[in-house]
């Protein structure tokens, strides 16, 4: 039966549905526009557009406490419809809303780079658009077909913006690397997604997890834990946790830094979101069971994103690594799936996201003769050749070890201590052991800066005023954390009510 | 004579997508095997999908499926595209020549 149309059954989603239109309006101006201007057109207009879906999407966090859901379908047996496709809840708006400002900044970082390799063609910030949308549908997600979706339409932009340098041949590897192993996370995904149609018969979130908890009353069920563990492999992938991270390293090198400084944050934040919203919302009643998963998958990712950046010598790839390790430590204050952890997996989320994207957005910034520092010989002797950058380079990287008063000591601070709160005090020690092991290879490179012989090129620092100030910004936000501190728990903690709240509805 | 039932829906489907999987990890030659296993596992979940609809009477799984067909389409297209821009790159589609970035 059709669910009779309304107004209110589709304003929920209005940001997504204005983000969605301006990327058609975009894909005209830029096919229409002259070509020596098409991109820098299309830049400065998706800088808008993404600017007014954040205005939407904070308008609706400010107007409504409660939440909200939309396209409804079909009919439950007390006369509503059956199920909602789409949910806004202050988590969902919180994730949002860090998602746009990553991708804010990141194509504020490319643009420069981008004309300096030659690829600065207008699809690049339509599919960073497009991958946009994706990750807030998944975000808002409640109900599998969205969800699917939405994993998809932001992996498939991510696919083509890696392999964008078409000339190079190592970003068309990383970009068939990053397409065969993400295909073959969807296709787990997919087949997850289809054990659990056939045990509980419905795709919406609400009636999965009515049904698992009906079904758990009873004992386990074999084929509810097999699915729960393929779509928790899926996420994984897309997290690029242990076992399955082997394509991070290689595609953060590979891909043009703009594209890597993207993919270091946005898809992240969205697929963290997306987990934690199918751990405490169908799968709620199946702790027992993803508790465990969680447990090895972030000891297994915190002692490889340590262990293997020590040897690294390229950039790029050591920063790979330690946000694998970021990963497992976020992995940590998910264990017991109380609202203190969802609140410190999503304060861990905001800081990781702009210190990494501030030491991409430096990588980003530092030439020698117009080619980009890339190794950490590279960087010898940053500290005289200048010092304000090298100085930058420096707090980012303690920030990354967890040094105090830097935001990374916060991050972690967090996530242990909802560790410790929820009763896994022992995970707990061994994250502060493996973070140890983090300062050793962030040491390494600041040594490099400041006390190996200097190379003898010189350092070409020209780059647009925006661009700097952006990096500058983010350094300034990890620098003074303790000053922002404050409205970001306030909020984390609301949205964290909101995700745990919205299974009883 | 047997009736087929839906646990023999369910052993071709997984047969399927075991053939998929392993077909991904053990073809050392050519990508555009990589893309046909990777097709294989998409559709082997349609017909999960398809049979487990069926059989519970319920039509959502059918409209997963067609779902899935497109988005299948749409992922080999862009496989296709990045197969496409590595020949030019390098000449050639070996997998075993994949190997510019390691550690």
């Amino acid at each position: 039966m059709l669910t009779e149309f309304s107004m209110s059954n589709i304003l929920p989603a209005l940001p997504e549905i204005f983000l969605a239109g301006s990327i058609l309006a975009l894909l005209l101006v830029g096919v229409f526009s002259a070509k020596e201007n098409a991109s820098r057109s299309v830049l400065g207009l998706s800088l808008v557009s993404l600017v007014v879906t954040l205005l939407l999407i904070l308008s609706g966090s400010l107007s409504s406490h409660h939440i909200e859901f939309a396209f409804p379908y079909g009919q439950g047996l007390d006369g509503g419809p059956a199920g909602f496709f789409f949910i806004s809840d202050l988590f969902s708006i919180y994730a949002k809303s860090l998602i746009l400002l990553v991708a804010i900044i990141a194509i504020i970082l490319s643009e420069d780079v981008l004309n300096r390799l030659r690829i600065n063609k207008f699809e690049f910030y339509i599919l960073v658009l497009v991958s946009v949308l994706g990750m807030m549908v998944m975000v808002s997600s409640h109900h599998l077909l969205t969800m699917y979706m939405g994993l998809e339409l932001m992996s498939f932009s991510l696919y083509v913006l890696v392999s964008f340098w078409r000339d190079n041949n190592k970003s068309s590897e990383a970009g068939l690397k990053y397409f065969v192993l993400g295909s073959l996370a969807s296709g787990l995904l997919l087949f997850g997604l289809s054990y659990i149609y056939g045990v509980v018969g419905d795709l919406s979130f609400t009636a999965i997890g009515d049904v698992i908890s009906d079904i758990q009353m009873d004992g386990q069920n074999v084929t509810l834990v097999v699915a729960l563990v393929l779509v928790m492999t899926a996420l994984a992938f897309k997290l690029s946790a242990v076992p399955f991270h082997m394509w991070t390293p290689d595609v953060y090198q590979g891909a043009p830094t703009p594209v890597t400084t993207f993919m270091a944050a946005g898809p992240k934040v969205a697929a963290f979101a997306l987990l934690m919203r199918l751990l405490t919302e169908p799968f709620a009643a199946m702790a027992a069971d993803w508790t465990q998963v969680i447990i090895a998958l972030s000891i297994l990712t915190m002692a490889v994103g340590s262990y293997m950046a020590i040897v690294q010598t390229n950039l790029k790839r050591l920063l790979a690594y330690s946000s694998i390790g970021h990963v497992g430590f976020m992995l940590v204050g998910l264990v017991g799936g109380t609202a203190q952890g969802v609140q410190s997996v999503l304060m861990y989320l905001t800081i990781y996201s702009l210190m990494t994207m501030g030491a991409f957005g430096l990588l980003m910034l530092l030439r020698r003769k117009d080619i980009y520092l890339e190794t950490i010989d590279d960087v010898a002797g940053l500290s005289e050749q200048a010092p304000a950058y090298a100085f930058m380079l420096m707090l980012l990287m303690f920030s990354i070890a967890g040094i105090p008063p830097l935001a990374g000591f916060f991050a972690k601070f967090y996530v242990f201590s909802a560790a410790v709160a929820a009763g896994y005090s022992w995970l707990a020690i061994l994250a502060v052991l493996f973070s140890v092991i983090v300062a050793y290879y962030v040491l390494r490179v600041v040594r490099s800066m400041y006390f190996d012989k200097m190379v003898s090129v010189s350092v070409d620092l020209s780059a647009p005023l925006l661009m700097r100030g952006v990096v500058v910004g983010l350094v300034i936000f990890v620098a003074g954390y303790i000053f922002a501190m404050q409205p970001l728990d306030e909020f984390t903690y609301r949205a964290a009510e909101s995700l745990l709240l919205a299974k009883n509805f | 004579m047997q009736d087929v039932g839906l646990t023999h829906f369910l052993i071709l489907a997984a047969t399927l997508f075991s053939i998929g999987v392993v077909g991904i990890f053990i073809n050392r030659k050519n990508i555009i095997l990589v893309l046909m296993c990777i097709e294989l596992m998409l559709l082997s979940v349609n017909i999960n999908f398809v049979a487990f609809s069926t059989f519970a009477g319920d039509i959502a799984g059918q409209i997963f499926s067609f779902f899935i067909l497109t988005v299948a389409a749409a992922e080999v297209s862009i496989g296709l595209a990045i197969v496409t821009v590595l020949f030019r790159n390098r000449g050639s589609i070996e997998i075993e020549q994949s190997n510019l970035m390691k550690g």
